[in-house]
């Protein structure tokens, strides 16, 4: 694996691979000394062009605890706030030669255009409102630990699925692996034509009870101001996921950072059922398992073709 | 193609006999190989193949195994001038009109700043008459600035040459300004071209809402942005009689919406771009390629079933490039972050001949018919291939293959959505206005 830009990329066989390989890297985290020297003296470069807390520092941890340098390249205070493009800033970054650049960026295919202007692997952590495809990784990594297989699971994903970047790839990452997926959500959140990625579409929470695992979505408040839904109110009373709708045998998972009392109801993230807390541990074994997909085996950095065309 | 309406930097005319080219022109009902002479920027004489004496001193041109067309008119180009010439201008604009096989374009006014005033017209009629090398036309906007609040001072534009009045990359939002512009069109006449979109439902979209980009997680413009907006202002224009044409359909409700306006008398007109009639969503998840970025986007296959559709029955009257050229770094972004549009002046013909007329989904005859077509609804003249018109023609062989952008444009962007595509016809030489205006490289070093 070159590069992963989407989980579009990955099949079944390839996600359980990097599951595998996560799963050998636990043990890492259990030693006195956290460090392994399988990615020694490679460069990984963090491009993070929106804030974000977990998604770095658990790929700024795993590729510490694979030995690679890692430099983290923050937009705020540099040539990016002084109007420099995107290519301009990773020709400039790929003269330090890195062996690989992980970059969030709010813009859909970011990951996409890097990938074709520089010979470092490139991992895509969250471009725009399309993809994230480590979360969905650790997602089922989560689910695998603690169920054993996804195969013939019915998974909801409730809340905000036009505008989550989460939902896109964990609709991908949770069929391929044979579950079957409803996303859930008020009708203005809910894009048209969502069920070509393979899942079913409710509007209510009427048969929430069929699921085996709630996947709770992150609803933000601006979402309010742009008539999505009328309240946060009204919004909580209809689909926030509380004790009286969350069966006992049910799991429960949502990607952080949680909105308490919005879309998740205190007890709910509280309780033994929610699985919040092994996602975000499952962050660092797993970008480590991509980590190394990605570059072990690698030596040289081969050229490769342009996207974009060349000049007349 | 000559009208007071038309300007550019007129050649020389040349004598030039075109021997033996297959002559098609449906309106003038010829559709057989013959001679065509022309002479003096006219259509001199036409013969059997091999019938016509070459005058001394008169070029001689091998139409064997290629066809002769009337010209294409395109009645909606940008050429950027003024103020965005670093994009294109009027010399490589009209450069790449007759690589195409355009005799005649029509320029947009959303240019910087807006030709909203007779004197900028004036300075680019000007312009046009030092720097064009295919006759142009020149729009004026409905509204100053394009801020759409005030009324252009229209009779002024129309005596200093406007063709018609457009707003062309945005609505006329406010339906009492369009009102108000359809009722001057009665002291001053000229079409209102209307770039038909409700932003209040197209908002922040980049592409078509659909299942791509539910996929892709793109802001989308829904067809019905369109097709509410073209209802809308078929029904004020029905009141007011007055006439609009609208650009660039690209919904199948949208072609509903005109022809039923149409079947109700109002004087409505609209035109359909080489790209909506041959690509759809489905190219944009393939690539998330920015050329692919334009508005109105592209859409799904019905949609494009229903333009195939509409040219057939009539309800689409003509093909219009929007050739929409755009930077290299504005368009080396995210998507996202792009301009709208395509260049598509020298891939027009090429584009509907290999997708649409090869595979025998329409006839030739249709589509160079429909290519001119545009003339008529500015109330140009329309190219016609007989004794005594003016010589407006393009020699294309249709067999030619060609990949776009292997040898560059002639236009000064790059942003071609065909780029990388093979296409058949390939157009050899183009005759605007009498003159020479075009000579593909290969053939005219083969005829000398």
């Amino acid at each position: 694996m070159r590069h992963l830009l989407s989980m579009e990329d990955l099949d079944r066989v390839a996600i359980e691979r990097i599951l595998d390989r996560a799963r050998s890297f636990t043990e890492v985290s259990e030693r006195e000394v956290k460090k392994v020297p399988a990615l020694r003296g490679r460069r990984v470069l963090n491009l993070f062009y929106e804030a974000s807390t977990r998604t770095r520092s658990s790929f700024e941890l795993a590729a510490k605890s694979l030995s690679a340098d890692v430099i983290n390249f923050a937009t705020s205070g540099s040539a990016v706030e002084k109007g420099e493009s995107l290519k301009d800033t990773v020709q400039t970054l790929s003269a330090y030669q890195p062996d690989l650049i992980v970059i969030r960026s709010p813009h859909v295919g970011a990951p996409h255009l890097v990938a074709g202007w520089t010979t470092a692997s490139v991992v895509n952590a969250g471009d725009g409102k399309h993809e994230h495809p480590t979360q969905a990784l650790l997602d089922v990594y989560t689910l695998r630990e603690r169920l054993g297989s996804l195969d013939g699971l019915s998974i909801w994903i409730v809340g905000d699925v036009l505008h989550s970047r989460v939902a896109r790839s964990c609709i991908q990452a949770f069929t391929k692996l044979g579950a079957r997926v409803t996303v859930c959500g008020p009708p203005t959140l809910i894009p048209r034509g969502i069920e070509a990625l393979g899942c079913d579409v409710a509007y209510d929470l009427d048969r929430l009870p069929e699921a085996d695992v709630v996947y709770a979505l992150r609803m933000q408040h601006e979402r309010m101001t742009e008539s999505f839904v009328p309240s946060l109110r009204e919004y909580a009373a209809v689909f926030q996921i509380d004790g009286r709708r969350l069966g006992p045998r049910q799991l429960l998972m949502h990607p952080g950072p949680v909105n308490r009392g919005v879309e998740l109801a205190a007890e709910v993230i509280d309780s033994p059922q929610a699985l919040i807390g092994q996602q975000v541990a499952a962050g660092v074994v797993v970008r480590m398992a991509v980590l190394y997909e990605c570059l072990a085996g690698r030596d040289a950095r081969a050229p490769q073709p342009s996207m974009t065309p060349q000049p007349a | 193609m000559t009208s007071a309406q038309l300007f550019h930097r007129a050649g020389a005319p040349g004598d030039v006999l075109i021997r033996s080219a297959h002559v098609l022109d449906p309106r003038a009902g010829i559709d057989t190989p013959q001679d065509v002479l022309v002479r003096d920027g006219a259509i001199a004489q036409l013969g059997a193949p091999g019938a016509l004496e070459a005058p001394a001193g008169a070029e001689v041109l091998d139409g064997e195994g290629r066809h002769l067309f009337p010209g294409f008119v395109d009645p909606h180009v940008h050429l950027r001038v003024p103020g965005q010439e670093h994009k294109e201008d009027l010399d490589s604009g009209t450069r790449a009109a007759a690589a195409g096989g355009f005799v005649a374009v029509v320029a947009m006014p959303n240019t910087s700043p807006t030709v909203d005033s007779a004197p900028v017209l004036r300075a680019l009629v000007e312009q046009a008459r030092r720097e064009a090398r295919v006759p142009v036309g020149f729009m004026a906007s409905v509204t100053r600035g394009l801020e759409g609040e005030a009324l252009t001072e229209m009779a002024e534009l129309r005596d200093a040459g406007a063709l018609g009045f457009t707003d062309d990359g945005k609505p006329v939002h406010r339906a009492a300004i369009l009102r108000k512009a359809l009722q001057y069109q009665r002291l001053c006449g000229g079409v209102i071209a209307l770039h038909e979109e409700d932003p209040s439902l197209s908002g922040i979209g980049v592409m078509h809402e659909g299942e791509v980009s539910a996929r892709l997680g793109l802001a989308g413009i829904p067809s019905i942005s369109e097709s509410t907006m073209i209802a809308r202002d078929a029904a004020i224009a029905g009141y007011e009689e007055g006439r609009i044409h609208v650009q660039h359909l690209s919904a199948r409700e949208s072609v509903l919406a005109v022809a039923e306006a149409r079947s109700r008398g109002v004087q409505i007109t609209c035109e359909a771009s080489p790209h909506h009639l041959t690509l759809t969503d489905e190219a944009i998840l393939e690539r998330l390629d920015t050329r692919l970025k334009m508005n109105p986007p592209l859409r799904t296959e019905e949609d494009r079933q229903a333009l195939i559709q509409g040219l057939r029955d009539g309800t689409v009257d003509c093909i219009a490039t929007d050739h929409a050229p755009h930077a290299r770094e504005e368009k080396e972004v995210p998507f996202e972050q792009a301009p709208m549009g395509t260049t598509g002046l020298e891939t027009a013909f090429a584009a509907v001949y290999t997708d649409l007329v090869a595979p025998g989904v329409l006839p030739l005859a249709l589509v160079v018919e429909k290519l001119s077509a545009g003339a008529a609804l500015l109330d140009l003249p329309v190219p016609r291939i007989a004794v005594g018109e003016p010589a407006d023609l393009c020699l294309i062989d249709l067999e030619a293959q060609w990949e776009v952008g292997e040898a560059g444009y002639e236009s000064r962007s790059e942003n071609n959505c065909f780029a990388g595509r093979t296409l058949s016809g390939r157009v050899l030489v183009t005759i605007a206005a009498g003159a020479v205006v075009y000579r593909e490289r290969a053939f005219a070093l083969s005829a000398a």
